[in-house]
Formats: C-alpha cells, sequence, structure tokens
C-alpha cells in the first residue's frame, strides 16, 4: 500500500426512508483508499453494498458523516457539483455495461467527454487512443448490439477512462460474462491498477476479489472485515 | 452551455441520432405537425386568395370614390296616375353634379356619366355595349391605363366630337386582325372615331368570384365624351316592350364624386345623401361606398382569419399533446439511458437540453415538411380547381415558428420528467 488517500469515508450513515419505516443501510462506515489501490468490496445482499457504492459513486448523499474524494468534501455538494464530480473524478464500469446503443463505439467513449465540454477534434482523439488501448480498433464505429459481451465491457472500460478518473468503480463487471471473458476483462482490470489506477469493485464472486490487494466484508451496514489478498500478482 | 454553439450541434447531431432510432415512430408523431402546419398554411392561403379578389374587386371601384346611381324609384300611384305625359323622369342631375361639386367639401372631381345600352358595330362585327358620356377625367378616377392612343380631352368635349375610347375588350372583338385607331364604329345611326383603347382588364384575364362581382370586367364599353352623348342620344330613353312603350327621362346615370382621401369618404357620403335627398323626393338613387365594401371585406376576412386561427390553434395542439404523449414513454423507455448519462456527468440540465432538443427537432423537422406541404397544396387546388390562392410568407413564418413553439411546449414536461429521475432509480431499470 502505498500514495496519499484519495478516498476517505468518515463514519458514514445513510438511511432511507421508506414509506413510515427507517431503513439503516450504512451504519456508520469509515474507509479510506489510496491511490493505486486496488479494492474489492464483498458481503451477501442486504449488507449495504450497493448503498456504498452509490455513495461512492457521488450519485448520492450520505446521511450524516463526510465524504472526502480526492482532497474535496462531496457529502455536501449540490446536484450539478456531484454530476461535475462523477464526470471528472469517477469512472463506472457496470455489470450490464450500460452502453448507449444509438452511439457506435467511439461516440460511446466520448460520451463523458461531451459533458466536460471537450473539442470534438480533441474527444475523438483520446476515444481513438482509448479503443486502441483496450484493442477495440477494428469496431470503432459499431454499434454496442453488433458486439460481444466482453466486447461491450472492454468499451466500458475504454469509456470510464475517458475523464482520466481519480478512481474506477466496478459494479459487477464480469457478472454478465462467461469465464473466458471474465478471465480478459479481469486482467484488462489488472493491467489498469498496474499502470496506477485506483480501482474499487463489487463483486460478490471470491476468486474474482482475490485479484483486489484488500477485501472489505460488509455486514449489516458496517465494515465487517478487511483483509489484505495474498495477491498472486507482483 | 449556451456559449459552446458546437454543443449545440452536438445535441442535435444527437437528437437525430435518437431519432432515428425509430424512425417509424418519429415519422408517425411528425405527421401530427406535418399536417397541422400545412392545413394552416393551405387555409389562409386560400382565404387570403379569395379576399385578395374582393378587395381587388373593391378597390378597381376607387376606395377614393363614392358612387352615386340613378335608380328606377319604386311604381307608387302618384307616377302611374299622373301620367298621360308617357315618360317617367327620375334620377341624377345636371344639377347635382354642380351642388356636390360646389358644397362637399375635399371633393376632387366630380364625374357625371350617362350610361346607354346601344350595339357598337365595326364592318360587319357588332357587340352590345354600355356607351358611356363623360369627362375627360373618367380615366384617373377608374384606375385604368391607356393600352393605346389617347382618353378623350377638353376639345373633344367642347366640340361634341364623335370621338369613342373603347374598352380592351371590345377592341379585340371589333378589331381582331387591325389597329382600331382611326377607325370608324357606329353606333346608332352616327360614327365614331377610336381614339384609344383602354388597357386589358387588369385584374386577371380568367373569370372568377372578382369578375362576377365587378360587371365592367365582362361588359363591353365605348365611352365617348359626354356633351356628344347628350347631343346624339338626347335625353329620352324609349323601351318598346311586348306592345306597349315605355319612356323614361334621365339626365345621368351615374356620378362618380372623387375625394381628396380615404379619411374624408365616409363624411362626405353622409353629406351627400343629406344633400341629394333634400332635393330628391322619391328614392330615385343609390349611393355606394367602395371603401365601406373594402371596410366590411377587412372585418370579413379577420372575422375569417380568428376562425382559421383556432382552427390551426387546435391542430397544431392535437398534434403538440401527441408528441408530448410519445416523449413521455420514450422517456420511460430511455430511463436506462438518463441514469447512465447521469453517472457519467450529465447534469439534470443537460438532460433536459438532450430531450427537448429530441422534441424541437420533431416539430422542426415536421414544420419544415409542413411548410413544403402547405405550399403544394395551394398550388393543386389552383391547378384542379379555379380558386385563387395566395402563399403569404408571413403564414408560413407564423405556422413554422408556432410549430416550433409547441415542440418546446409540450417538451418542456417530458425533459423535465427525464431531468428529475433519481439516476440510481434509473440505473436500475430494467
Amino acid at each position: 500500500m502505498s500514495g496519499t488517500p484519495i478516498v476517505c469515508l468518515e463514519d458514514v450513515v445513510k438511511t432511507y426512508v421508506i414509506g413510515d419505516v427507517e431503513v439503516h443501510a450504512l451504519q456508520g462506515i469509515s474507509l479510506s483508499i489510496a491511490e493505486g489501490d486496488y479494492v474489492a468490496i464483498m458481503g451477501t445482499s442486504g449488507s449495504g453494498k450497493s448503498t456504498l457504492l452509490n455513495l461512492l459513486g457521488c450519485l448520492d448523499r450520505p446521511t450524516s458523516g463526510r465524504y472526502l474524494l480526492g482532497g474535496s468534501d462531496v457529502s455536501q455538494m449540490n446536484d450539478d457539483q456531484l454530476s461535475a464530480i462523477r464526470n471528472q473524478r469517477i469512472g463506472f464500469v457496470f455489470q450490464s455495461y450500460n452502453l448507449l446503443q444509438q452511439l457506435t463505439v467511439l461516440e460511446n467513449i466520448e460520451v463523458p467527454l461531451i459533458y466536460q465540454d471537450c473539442h470534438p477534434r480533441k474527444s475523438r482523439e483520446r476515444a481513438l487512443m482509448l479503443a486502441d488501448r483496450v484493442s477495440l480498433n477494428d469496431r470503432l464505429h459499431h454499434r454496442p448490439r453488433e458486439l460481444s459481451g466482453g466486447q461491450q465491457q472492454r468499451v466500458a472500460i475504454a469509456r470510464s477512462l475517458a475523464t482520466d478518473p481519480l478512481i474506477i468503480l466496478a459494479d459487477e463487471p464480469t457478472g454478465n460474462l462467461d469465464s473466458k471473458t471474465e478471465q480478459e476483462i479481469l486482467d484488462l482490470i489488472d493491467q489498469l491498477n498496474d499502470e496506477g489506477k485506483t480501482i474499487i469493485m463489487v463483486t460478490h464472486d471470491d476468486h474474482v476479489a482475490e485479484r483486489a490487494q484488500r477485501v472489505v466484508r460488509l455486514k449489516d451496514g458496517v465494515v465487517d472485515v478487511i483483509h489484505e489478498t495474498t495477491s498472486t500478482r507482483a | 452551455m449556451f456559449l459552446y454553439p458546437r454543443k449545440y450541434l452536438r445535441t442535435i447531431q444527437l437528437g437525430i441520432k435518437s431519432l432515428m432510432l425509430h424512425k417509424m415512430r418519429s415519422l408517425l408523431t411528425m405527421l401530427g405537425i406535418i399536417f397541422g402546419v400545412s392545413s394552416v398554411i393551405s387555409m389562409l392561403a386560400i382565404g387570403e386568395g379569395a379576399s385578395y379578389e374582393a378587395r381587388e374587386a373593391i378597390k378597381r371601384l376607387g376606395s377614393t370614390n363614392i358612387i352615386i346611381e340613378s335608380v328606377k324609384p319604386p311604381e307608387d300611384q302618384d307616377s302611374s296616375s299622373e301620367g298621360n305625359s308617357f315618360v317617367l323622369e327620375y334620377g341624377l342631375t345636371y344639377d347635382d353634379v354642380l351642388r356636390v361639386g360646389t358644397t362637399v367639401p375635399a371633393v376632387k372631381a366630380v364625374l357625371p356619366m350617362r350610361i346607354i345600352r346601344e350595339d357598337v358595330q365595326f364592318a360587319s362585327a357588332k357587340r352590345q355595349c354600355r356607351v358611356i358620356g363623360t369627362l375627360p377625367n373618367y380615366l384617373q378616377s377608374q384606375s385604368e391605363e391607356m393600352a393605346l392612343g389617347r382618353f378623350l380631352t377638353d376639345n373633344d368635349l367642347r366640340y361634341q366630337d364623335n370621338v369613342c375610347v373603347l374598352s380592351g375588350r371590345l377592341a379585340e372583338n371589333l378589331f381582331p386582325y387591325q389597329d382600331p385607331l382611326n377607325h370608324a364604329v357606329k353606333i346608332r345611326s352616327h360614327y365614331y372615331r377610336v381614339v384609344g383603347v383602354l388597357g386589358q382588364v387588369p385584374l386577371r384575364q380568367r373569370e372568377g368570384t372578382a369578375a362576377e362581382l365587378d360587371p365592367r370586367s365582362w361588359e363591353h364599353e365605348v365611352i365617348i365624351p359626354l356633351s356628344t352623348a347628350r347631343s346624339r342620344f338626347g335625353e329620352n330613353i324609349i323601351r318598346r316592350t311586348s306592345g306597349s312603350t315605355s319612356a323614361e327621362r334621365v339626365q345621368l346615370h351615374r356620378i362618380i364624386v372623387q375625394m381628396n382621401g380615404t379619411e374624408v369618404v365616409e363624411e362626405a357620403a353622409g353629406a351627400i345623401q343629406t344633400l341629394l335627398n333634400r332635393f330628391h323626393k322619391k328614392r330615385d338613387y343609390e349611393l355606394t361606398v367602395p371603401l365601406r365594401l373594402l371596410r366590411q371585406a377587412e372585418e370579413t376576412k379577420r372575422i375569417f382569419n380568428i376562425v382559421l386561427g383556432s382552427i390551426a390553434a387546435i391542430s397544431l395542439l392535437v398534434g403538440g399533446i401527441g408528441i408530448m404523449n410519445i416523449m413521455l414513454a420514450t422517456v420511460t423507455e430511455r430511463t436506462r439511458e438518463i441514469g447512465v448519462r447521469r453517472a457519467l456527468g450529465a447534469r439534470r440540465r443537460d438532460i433536459v437540453v438532450q430531450f427537448l432538443v429530441e422534441t424541437v427537432v420533431l416539430t422542426i423537422g415536421g414544420g419544415i415538411a409542413g411548410v413544403a406541404l402547405g405550399v403544394l397544396i395551394p398550388t393543386v387546388v389552383s391547378h384542379l380547381r379555379d380558386i385563387y390562392t395566395i402563399v403569404t410568407p408571413w403564414s408560413l413564418i407564423i405556422a413554422f415558428g408556432i410549430s416550433a413553439l409547441v415542440g418546446i411546449v409540450f417538451g418542456i414536461y417530458p425533459a423535465q420528467r427525464a431531468a428529475n429521475l433519481d439516476p440510481i432509480e434509473a440505473l436500475r431499470h430494467e
């Protein structure tokens, strides 16, 4: 473990009110993740996994506690500011890829850049570079539905890298893939981590989690245990 | 964001791409606007054409003119019991001309006219005509132009010359192959030298609503000096009808009072009416004010436009509701996309703009197609039926503008709804 913490959760509580019932999804979570870290978040359903992911992804604000992302306190930001933070500092990779069907591979990769008002020529250059990075240069103008699941997930990974974010949030990125493609994608994520990207991945698969440097296990809205893996990787 | 036109361009491109994803649906959605816009334009074009014709016809009577015509008074006991003289005397007199000319203010010219129906003959060609005896300034009051030669002059009048000016149509009929100038035509038993020919029927060549409204456009006319008319035809007109003979004495058949401007016309008409009433015991004249007719025509047109406007508003409203309906369905269908975009950094505003642009692209696309169709329909109608149509530029602008407005108005709600979706919920949406 090296580097300064870029994600810092301090006693984060999240409570939902559904009807008259209060649901305590997160009941005080403190967590710090350093730059270049590779963290797997595990837990049974109902453990607060998704809630934590939503908070980490700045899609939601904590009820109480602080969340520092790259030094700025995200917990007090308004909707527009959160949008900007998501755009600049977070790269999302979803289980079901979530590519936009009406756009080509290149255009999909460019989407986050469009919301940055990036110049079309620059964003096109960057998209080409990233497509090359995930070895999809022969599929640039295909639509998502013309691609295999693995290819789609690679497009999604390229998209998550578009704005060069602080962290990559992967939500069960291999959940929809067969084991061979799963290997490919996990290898790609490993590579990104090797290049210094901070990865936070939600999974319920032990052998997927093993690739991470640390595994955070959640139980009933609190951190149950954090353990370092005996990662086989260098 | 509003400072970056290229971002707009991208948003529009994206909107078109999203719409192209469902071509059939987009087309059907547009149809409402297409038909709305095109029906507005074509209805306005037909309405405009009809009212233009009516207004032109009235204008040809002269908007600064007041026309007084002699009419045969209703037969009452008085006139029939009075008469061992068979001559019925009525109508406008030379004194009326004098009185109107001297007492009514702001009169530019008073034009007496005698109008007699006679055959006009040249060689073997013979046509029934209205022979009009009048003064040289007749020409200016009629907004007609000389096609050939000259009009009557003061000298013609002074010497009671046998000269005449033919209407364009009559000249064509009598002299199909020759220059009519300086030939003599025969009216009753006298010969008249043709000194000029009036311009072609100015409004339009074909017979239509306007031509029917204005009899002069289909009647042949010969114009001679008033003094000549008086001396050659006298003042008695004798008509023989089925065994009985009736005679009428009419000095003048028509007086056209030309005013200095349109603003004094109404007042002058009132003054003339009062003046004539004092000297005419019987109602043997009739006052026509073309300006009044024109105003009526304009009022009718205004009502017509309001009716059309309401129909247009309703049809565009229906189109707009159709669009809103589809856009709401689209928002639901693309909830996932909205979630993804929000996760990738789209602000609420970006989502609003995206969906609004789609709606506006739909309506503007429909608007353009509607304008094209709206220009085409009146053209086709004009060709198939004898209906005059005018597509005015402002009707295009209005129809198009309204369609864009409909897009914005009916697009805002679905777009707002899309923007206010919770990103987490939206991402989870199947």
